[in-house]
This record gives C-alpha cells, structure tokens and sequence, in this order.
C-alpha cells in the first residue's frame, strides 16, 4: 500500500467500518421480518421478498402523489410513507395468511411451493400496474449525499438512516416478542399449540396477527431500501436468497441469532470484497458459512426449546 | 392456383350474362360501365403486388396480403426492463411501415414470443417461430447470451434476427444484421474522447459479472494500455443484482482513479448509482464514464444520482434534429408521455425498415436473397439518430456520442463523433 499517508488508509478504514455496519443493518433489516415468520412459526415464505417490493412501490406511489400536489411537503413525506408502507404491507400479509396460509400449516413443504407461486403472481401483478421498468421514488434532499466529519470522510446519509430504522425496528421487534403479553401468547403458541389454545389463547388470531406483523416489518424494509437500491417488479427476488441465509445461520427462532449472524456476515463479505474481488469475497464468505452450518445443524444460537 | 381462379371466373360471366339479358336496356349500360370499372380496378390491383410464388420460394409465412414476421425478447423476468423499450420501438416502426403499405404490398403480421430472459428459452421460442411460424424475420434478443443462444437455431433453420443491441463485437453471422454499435464503435471511440478532453490516465473499470461487462472491459484494458498508454488500477465485478457497492466505492477513493469506466447491469445498476452519490462521488470530483446507462436506466435511477456523469451511446432522446423530434413524438403518441427512448430503442426501430429496404431491393423474401441485398452495402435508412449505413459485414457504420446526464434523465451531447466503420473483429484481441 505505498504512496498513502498514514491519514489516507485512516479515512478509508473508517469508511470501510461503516459500509461493513451499513450493510449489517441491511441484512438486518430484511432478516427480521423473516426471522418472525420463519424463526417463531416456522412458515417458509418465498414470497417474503414481494412484501418488501409492496413497502418500495408505497415510497414510490408517495414520493409522485406528494411531487404532483403538495410538492412543498416533500422533505416529510418519508416518515409518513414508512408507516404506509409497514401498514399496506401488514394489510396484504394479513389477507394472504387468511386466503392461502392458515390451510397449509400442517405441509410446510407445501407452503414453500404455495409462497413460491404467490411470489410470482406478485410479480407479475407489480408488472402489470406499475410496468416492467425500473422506478425511482424522488428522495427528499436530507436523505441524499454524505456527513463529512473530516475532508477525507465521507460517510453516507442514506446509510446511517438504513441503520438508524434497523436499530428500530430491532428494538421494537425485541419488545413485542419478549416483553409484550402479545409476544408471549406468540411464543407459547409456537412451542406448544395445543396447550396454547387450552389456556384459552385464540391461537388462530395470534397466527394471522404474527403473519401479518412479518410480513409488515418487510414493508419497512423494502421502503428503507429505496434509499439504497432500486424498485422493480422483480427486486423482491434479489433479496431473498440473503434473507433466509442470515436466518438460518442465525439459528432459527432466535432475534438475538438473527443479529449476530447478521453481522458476522456482512463484516466477513465487505472486509473480504475489499482484499479480494466481489467474487471471490462472496465465495469465501459463502464457504465458510457452510461449513459452520455442518457443524452446527441449528444455527449460531440454538433455541432452547425442547423439540418433541 | 391460376386455372380455378379463370375457371371460377368464367362461371361467374356465363352467370352474369344470364342475369344481364333479363334487364332493361338502361340498367344493362349501367352495368356495363361498372363491371369495366370493376374490371380495371382489379387488373390494377394485382399489378400493384408481385405474386407470392415470385416473392417467396422457401415456404415462408407470406400471403397476397400479408407477410409474417416474429418478436422474441423478454417481456417477463429480470431483463423485462430493459427489453420493452426495443419491443415498443419494433412495433412503432411495424406499425408505420403497414400504415405506409406494408411490405411489396404486403401487411406484417407479429407473432410475439417471450424469451423470459431465459437463454434455452430464446433458443426454444426461435426455433417454434422458425420451423412452425415460418416467419420471415425475426426481431429480437437483448443480451449477449440470449443471441449466442438463438445463434444456432437460425443458422441451421437460415433464419434472419435484427439485432439491437450494442455489444462485445467477435461475432458476424450471414443471419444476423446487428443495428447496435459494437464495441469499437462504443468502447474505444468513446475511451479515446475521455483520454483526450479529460486528460485520463488512469482507469478503474467496473461492471457486472457476466460475458458482455467482461468482454466488454478486457477490450478496453487491452486499449488503455497499448493505444492510450494508461494504465488499469483496478478491474471489478459485481454479480448480477448485487446492491452493495460500499467496499467497491472504498477501493476506488484507495485507487484514485482519473476515470471510473462502468459497465453495470439492470437492478445493480441503480445501487451503484445511489451509492457513489451517498458517498460523495458526482460529476463534479470525478469523471465517469459508462457504456450501460441509456434514458431507459437513467428512468430508474433518478437523474440526481447520474448528473454530470457521461454515457458513450450513438443515440440519445435529446438529439435535436427533426428526424428525432419526429421519432419522440410519435413513439409517446403511441406508448405514454412517460416513456423513455434510450440507445436500444432507437436501434430496435432500425430494425423493421432496414429489413423492408432489404426485402424491396430483393424483390423477394427469400433469406438468401435479403441477405445478399443486406451485403450488397447500399441499404441506408434515415434514422432518428441520423443516416446510417449498412455495411456488407452486417453491422451499421454509425456515430459515436457523448452524453452528460441532467438531473431531469435526459442527457447533453456533448461530442459527436466522425461516422465510424464497424470492425466486429478488430486487429489483436
């Protein structure tokens, strides 16, 4: 590394250590949603990556209502379409676990191909009322461009708020399952339904209730990656491969799991990528994750519940 | 064919006679007058348009009225973004062509397939218009891949693809006329312009993991390092739909490249952008060139993530002459205000009319024939983006542009090339 001074790999090891962290909060971000949905009721739901494509078009639809009639609300229109978004997608978790879910909890290998084939009709759904190109929502001006704490750091806006909503999100994650009394009828209905329901837990309700709630927190963060990303039929489907690989080697069922999987990952693929190519980083990282899940079949963190 | 038309029609006299006799003499002249009419109209008509037996002598789709053609590009799947601007263009010039009267006065007709941006797909669905369809052309492909995939099948089955997009060059096959650029027409035209105006040295080259961006980036090292004298400080790819850019975007601020050459893909392409804007790299402090961002990618991206940045394309929306305005207007005539017009578009509009110059100058829709008239090196059409001219190698010698991105997604030209012969098979590479 010749030809630097000692403040130039400065800077860039502080720019590194943040996209590290930024592309922590992003795994986080999508794998939260999951990790409530596959992680406490052990749904495996392929179409989880159309759920985040329905919280970017509400960015979208936002960003071009709010340009066309109150252009002067512009700089606010994002914190009001993130809760849209977590609601629209909250809405259309809801109706899917009604229609198609709730008959196939007893065939998880069914749901996987039923979510599949939903996750198509999404798409194509998408296709068909906003087109087969790519849109952009027009971000508010905060939100774009870089905080230079020194002349040689830039450290990019749209980051630090993919890491601010993760924080959040994780956190209110954290108390509606273990703090809550919602969250405690969710987990006794997952370690034991029967009893669950003889304890007088409506447990129907609590699985449309969790369903949805998964399925909103991917709203959030398909909104959040607008800032990031890009918007298109087929986005939902980039995401979902990361998604279900952070859960599963987090330990299912488990937040704390989900977390640090989540940033075990992504340090090991962005120090990797900068030493290596995107390649061969995404090879090593992909590797070694392998290897540890034939270790330890259950993941990083194992839920201590006892499987009958 | 010919004897049951004559004999058919002289029934239809004796008929008429007996009919004829039975009326008064006023009504008979009447008749008289309008039958000869009737009679020269229809000589007319047919003298107008050659016979099909003439036209076609390898059982083509082509009627007295209409000739088939084919469309085979993605209209679902990942590359469905990039593709539908070429299949509203194809139709526009399609459309046109049949307002105008169609082909030796024969209207097309599209049979459109979907390759799904799927390579075996493309493969299969040529194969279905080519052997079932007969059709007399097809228009299509997008991807490198999706066409060496089709390659074959048109070979053995002496097909003919109008392909538009530009490309890594290395190919010229008798079954295909490649509207698009390839790549000495794009890369070193466009790699000479910034070594001149910006004075570049050194080069970081970026794009997605798959043939085109790799091609593609080791003809531009190859010529940065023996033409220009530059050097490479860095080569990258990112796979296909990757959105994380932070590492890459650290190597460059490392390396401090002169020119960021970028090459980046569908969905990746928009992550990219966003994130060199995040992190501070504009067209302000920093030159940037790309080969992979028309008005179709700029649309998704947003023009505040590309401003001042340059692409190297031979066509942009904004070209201001009257053929183009002309173009622009009619093709959101037709699909949407909305609809952005990049680089490919305008090339898969080519497609249709350079085929219909072909076929009139063959006189005949045999491929052998079309192929003959496409080599004989005299088709020209008076595109949106200018004259262009076919070249007995299959390709278009065209021009070069240089755009500057605006914020609103249309781009400055601010270079214009001399027109540059294609060379698909350049010396030493």
């Amino acid at each position: 590394m010749g030809g630097y001074s000692i403040s130039d790999l400065w800077s860039i090891l502080v720019m590194q250590g943040f996209s590290g962290l930024s592309l922590f909060s992003v795994l986080l971000l999508m794998a939260l949603g999951l990790a409530i949905i596959f992680g406490q009721m052990g749904v495996i739901n392929m179409a989880h990556g159309e759920f985040m494509t329905i919280g970017a078009y509400t960015i979208y639809m936002f960003s071009k209502v709010t340009q066309q009639y109150f252009p002067s609300l512009m700089p606010y229109y994002f914190v009001v379409a993130i809760f849209a978004a977590f609601g629209i997608a909250f809405a259309a978790g809801y109706l899917v676990e009604f229609l198609l879910i709730r008959h196939l909890y007893k065939r998880p290998l069914d749901t996987l191909l039923a979510t599949w084939g939903l996750s198509l009709i999404m798409q194509q759904i998408f296709r068909t009322v906003f087109g087969a190109r790519e849109v952009s929502a027009t971000l508010p001006d905060w939100l774009m461009g870089a905080w230079k704490p020194t002349p040689d750091i830039d450290i990019p806006l749209n980051g630090l708020f993919v890491m601010a909503i993760s924080l959040v999100v994780t956190a209110a994650v954290v108390l509606f399952l273990y703090r809550s009394s919602w969250g405690l009828k969710v987990r006794a209905t997952t370690q034991n339904r029967i009893m669950a329901g003889s304890v007088g837990i409506n447990t129907k309700k609590i699985d449309r209730v969790t369903f949805a709630m998964g399925c909103g927190i991917a709203g959030i963060a398909g909104a959040t990656f607008t800032t990031i990303a890009s918007t298109g039929p087929t986005s939902g489907s980039l995401y979902i491969v990361d998604t279900f690989l952070v859960v599963v080697f987090g330990g299912a069922g488990s937040v704390i799991g989900t977390v640090a999987s989540a940033f075990s990952i992504a340090q090991a693929q962005s120090i990797l990528t900068f030493f290596l190519t995107n390649a061969m980083g995404k090879v090593v990282t992909l590797m070694t994750i392998i290897i540890i899940l034939m270790i330890r079949p259950e993941g990083l963190f194992r839920s201590k519940v006892r499987k009958h | 064919m010919s004897r049951n038309k004559s004999m058919l029609a002289a029934d239809d006299r004796t008929d008429l006679t007996r009919k004829v006799s039975a009326l008064s003499l006023r009504t008979r002249a009447v008749l008289a007058v309008a039958g000869t009419l009737l009679i020269t109209f229809t000589a007319n008509s047919f003298a107008a348009e050659p016979a099909t037996s003439a036209v076609d002598t390898t059982h083509l789709a082509v009627t007295d009225k209409v000739v088939t053609v084919g469309q085979l590009h993605s209209a679902t799947g990942t590359m469905a973004i990039s593709e539908t601007g070429a299949i509203e263009a194809e139709r526009l010039a399609i459309s046109q062509i049949n307002a105008s009267g169609g082909i030796l006065g024969r209207q097309i007709k599209i049979i459109q397939e979907d390759g799904a941006s799927d390579w075996p797909t493309f493969a299969e669905k040529a194969k279905k218009l080519l052997e079932e369809n007969h059709v007399a052309a097809i228009f299509g492909c997008w991807t490198s891949a999706s066409r060496k995939a089709v390659l074959p099948v048109l070979e053995r089955d002496n097909g003919l693809l109008y392909y538009p997009t530009f490309y890594e060059g290395l190919e010229q096959s008798k079954n295909v006329v490649y509207t698009g650029q390839e790549a000495t027409q794009q890369v070193f035209a466009g790699l000479d312009w910034v070594a001149k105006e910006k004075h570049a040295k050194t080069f970081y080259l970026i794009g997605s993991d798959y043939i085109w961006p790799r091609t593609t980036m080791k003809l531009a090292r190859k010529y940065i390092e023996t033409v220009l004298h530059g050097s490479v400080v860095g080569e990258e790819y990112a796979a296909l739909g990757s959105t994380d850019f932070g590492s890459t975007i650290n190597k460059i601020r490392l390396k401090k490249p002169d020119v960021i050459y970028a090459a980046v893909v569908g969905g990746s392409n928009v992550s990219w952008f966003k994130q060199l804007k995040a992190a501070g790299i504009n067209g302000k402090n920093h030159t940037l060139l790309t080969l992979s961002v028309t008005e179709d990618e700029a649309h998704g991206i947003g023009g505040e993530n590309l401003a001042g940045f340059y692409s190297a394309m031979k066509y942009f929306q904004s070209l201001d002459t009257p053929e183009n305005k002309d173009f622009v207007k009619k093709f959101k005539a037709k699909w949407g205000a909305d609809a952005p017009i990049g680089d490919v578009t305008q090339a898969a509009y080519e497609g249709p009319w350079l085929w219909k110059k072909a076929v009139e100058m063959a006189g005949s829709f045999d491929t052998d024939k079309v192929v003959k008239a496409e080599e004989s090196g005299k088709i020209t059409f008076d595109a949106p983006e200018g004259m262009v001219y076919l070249e007995p190698n299959h390709h278009l010698k065209t021009r070069l542009r240089i755009g500057e991105w605006r914020t609103d997604g249309q781009a400055d030209i601010v270079y214009t090339s001399d027109y540059i012969m294609p060379n698909p098979f350049p010396k030493g590479y």
